[in-house]
C-alpha cells in the first residue's frame, strides 16, 4: 500500500502550514495556492487531507457516513487521543446520537424561539448605537463587537450575571483547541482551567435563569428527550459556540462595511439590505475559518483516494471564495445571492445558532445604517490570532451620526 | 425537464425549467427568483424558503414532515394550510406544471 497522499495516489503534496502565524495573517494567497493545487491535497506539516473548493468541502459536508466527526472536528483524533474535554454530545457526534441532541438545540434556536426574543435584541442595538454615538471614537471590536452579544447573549441563555469575564476566554481555547499542537493551542489550554470551572458550573440546572435557552435545554429532560447528565453539556454548546463566533460575524461585518463605503452606502439608502450585508460578510470572512472530519472508509473523492482514520482538513473560507462558485469572490457585495455559502457550514451539523447570528447581525446593522451617517477606520486594525477564528482584535474608528 | 411557476404576491409570475432532482428553491435560486431566500441553503433550518402551494397542487404534494411543520410555525409571512417549504419540495415529473405562490416576505 502506498504512503497516505503519495504520489502514487495523484494528491499533491503541499508545504502549508494553515496554522501558522504567516497564513492567519493573510490566509488569502495561500487559500488560492491550496484551490488552485487539485480538488484534494495533502499537508505534509500535519499528515492531514484537505480540501478548498467549493464543490469538495459541500460534498464533504454531506457526506456525515463516510467523513464523520465523532473521532473530533479538530486535528486531533478522539480514536487515539484522549480529548481535551468532553466531546460535545452534538458537534462531535455521528447520527444517531447527534440526531436526538440535535433536535433538542433545534427547537430550543428555532425561527419560532427568535420571534420571541427579536424585540429585545433589537432594543439592545439601538442602545448600543446611543452609547457609540455619545462616544464618537471607538474601538468596534470591544466597544461594538463584543459589547453587542455580551448585552444580549448571556442573558438570552439565561446566565448569572458574575463570571461573564470567562466567556470569550472560554470560546477562544475552544476553538484554538480544534488546531495543531503549536503555541496557540497549547497555551489556550494551559490557561483553560478557570475558564472551564466556570463554564462547567454554570451548566447546571439550578444557575439557569427560567425562560432562557439554557432552562429550555434542561426542560428537554421533563419531556424525556434527554437525560439530566446530556442536559449540562449541550448548554456547553451554546456557551461554547454562540458568543465569540458572533462577536467575530459582527466584527466582520463592520469592519467591511468601514472598508467598502459604497456598500455602507447601499445599506443606509435601503435598510432591508442589512441582514443580507451581515450573511454576505460571513461568506467573505468566514469568522469560522476550518473543521476537520475522519474517514470512517477507504473512499475516492473527487479522484483522489483517501484511506480509513484520515483526518481531512475542510477549507470553509477557502471554498467561500472560490471562483467555480462564485462571481467576484473577493468583492463585499450585500445585494449577493449568497444562499449554499459554507460559513455556517452544511448539512447535519450546519450551524444550529445560525437563526441567533443572523438576528443579531441584522438587528445591530439596521440600528447602526439608521443612525449613522459614516464610520472612518482612525488606525491600523489589529488581528487577533487563533486557530479557528478569524477576526480583529481592535478596530479604531470614529463615525459621525447622521 | 419539469417546469414549475412561482407568483409574486403583485402577481407577476416566473415559470422557470427545473432540472432532474432539484427542489423548487434550488430551481429557484437558481433562476435569481426574487422572494425565495433560502439562507439555510436547504438544510431545513431557516424557513425563509416559504411558499403557499395552488390549491389544485396542494395535495399532490407528499406529505409535510415533523421538522417541516415546526419550522413553517416559525416562518415570518401567515402560515396558512397550504404553506410548504419549498426546499422540502422535490421537483418529480409528475410536478411538471407546479404552481407556487410566494410570500410578501421571508424573515
Ligand atoms: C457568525 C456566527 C457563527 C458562525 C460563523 C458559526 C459557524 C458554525 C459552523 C461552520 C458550524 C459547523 C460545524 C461542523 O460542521 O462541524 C457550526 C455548528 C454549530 N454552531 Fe455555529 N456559528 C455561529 C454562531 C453560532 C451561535 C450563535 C450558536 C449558538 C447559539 C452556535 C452554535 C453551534 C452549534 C451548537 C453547532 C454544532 C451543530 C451540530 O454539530 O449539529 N453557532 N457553527
Ligand atoms: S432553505 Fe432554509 S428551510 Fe428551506
Amino acid at each position: 500500500m502506498s504512503a497516505p497522499g503519495s504520489a502514487a495516489s495523484g494528491v499533491p503534496h503541499l508545504d502549508i502550514d494553515p496554522f501558522d502565524m504567516k497564513f492567519l495573517a493573510d490566509p488569502y494567497p495561500a487559500h488560492q495556492q491550496l484551490r488552485e493545487a487539485g480538488p484534494v491535497v495533502y499537508l505534509d506539516k500535519w499528515k492531514v487531507y484537505g480540501v478548498a473548493r467549493y464543490a469538495e468541502v459541500h460534498a464533504v459536508l454531506n457526506d456525515p457516513v463516510t467523513f464523520c466527526s465523532s473521532r473530533g472536528v479538530g486535528l486531533s483524533d478522539f480514536k487515539k487521543e484522549t480529548p481535551w474535554r468532553p466531546p460535545s454530545l452534538i458537534l462531535e457526534a455521528d447520527p444517531p446520537a447527534h440526531t436526538r441532541t440535535r433536535a433538542v438545540l433545534s427547537k430550543v434556536l428555532s425561527p419560532t424561539a427568535m420571534k420571541q426574543v427579536r424585540d429585545r435584541f433589537a432594543a439592545a442595538a439601538e442602545e448600543r448605537v446611543d452609547a457609540l454615538i455619545e462616544k464618537r471614537s471607538f474601538d468596534a471590536i470591544a466597544d461594538l463587537a463584543e459589547a453587542y452579544p455580551l448585552s444580549i447573549f448571556p442573558d438570552a441563555l439565561g446566565l448569572k450575571p458574575e463570571g461573564r469575564e470567562h466567556l470569550i476566554p472560554y470560546a477562544s481555547v475552544v476553538f484554538n483547541a480544534f488546531g495543531p499542537p503549536n503555541q496557540l493551542r497549547q497555551e489556550a489550554i494551559e490557561r483553560s482551567a478557570p475558564h472551564q470551572a466556570y463554564v462547567a458550573e454554570q451548566c447546571q440546572r439550578e444557575n439557569l435563569a427560567p425562560g432562557g435557552f439554557g432552562a429550555c435545554i434542561h426542560a428537554q429532560v421533563d419531556e424525556g428527550a434527554i437525560t439530566p447528565t446530556e442536559a449540562p453539556l449541550l448548554v456547553r454548546s451554546l456557551l461554547s459556540a454562540g458568543l465569540d463566533t458572533t462577536v467575530n460575524g459582527i466584527g466582520a461585518a463592520v469592519y467591511c462595511l468601514a472598508r467598502f463605503p459604497d456598500q455602507w452606502q447601499r445599506l443606509r439608502d435601503d435598510l432591508t439590505l442589512a441582514r443580507g450585508a451581515f450573511e454576505e460578510a460571513v461568506r467573505f470572512e468566514s469568522p469560522v475559518q476550518t473543521f476537520f472530519r475522519t474517514t470512517t472508509r477507504e473512499v475516492e473523492l473527487s479522484g483522489a483516494r483517501i484511506g480509513e482514520g484520515e483526518k481531512v482538513l475542510m477549507f470553509l473560507a477557502a471554498a467561500n471564495r472560490d471562483p467555480r462558485r462564485w462571481d467576484s469572490p473577493d468583492s463585499y457585495d450585500i445585494t449577493r445571492r449568497t444562499s449554499g455559502h459554507v460559513g455556517f457550514g452544511s448539512g447535519i451539523h450546519m450551524c444550529v445558532g445560525q437563526l441567533v447570528a443572523r438576528l443579531e447581525g441584522e438587528v445591530m446593522l439596521t440600528a447602526l445604517a439608521r443612525r449613522i451617517a459614516k464610520i472612518e477606520i482612525t488606525g491600523e486594525p489589529k488581528r487577533r490570532f487563533n486557530n479557528t477564528l478569524r477576526g480583529l482584535d481592535s478596530l479604531p474608528v470614529t463615525i459621525t451620526a447622521a | 425537464m419539469p417546469a414549475i411557476t412561482f407568483i409574486h404576491p403583485d402577481g407577476k409570475s416566473d415559470r422557470i425549467e427545473t432540472s432532474g432532482g432539484e427542489s423548487a428553491m434550488q430551481a429557484a435560486t437558481r433562476h435569481g427568483i426574487d422572494g425565495i431566500l433560502a439562507e439555510c441553503g436547504g438544510n431545513a433550518m431557516c424557513a425563509t424558503c416559504h411558499v403557499y402551494v395552488d390549491e389544485s397542487w396542494f395535495a399532490r404534494l407528499p406529505a409535510v414532515t415533523d421538522d417541516e411543520d415546526a419550522l413553517l410555525d416559525g416562518a415570518a409571512a401567515e402560515r396558512l394550510p397550504n404553506s410548504r417549504l419549498s426546499c422540502q419540495i422535490n421537483v418529480t415529473p409528475e410536478l411538471d406544471g407546479l404552481v407556487l405562490h410566494l410570500p410578501d416576505r421571508q424573515v
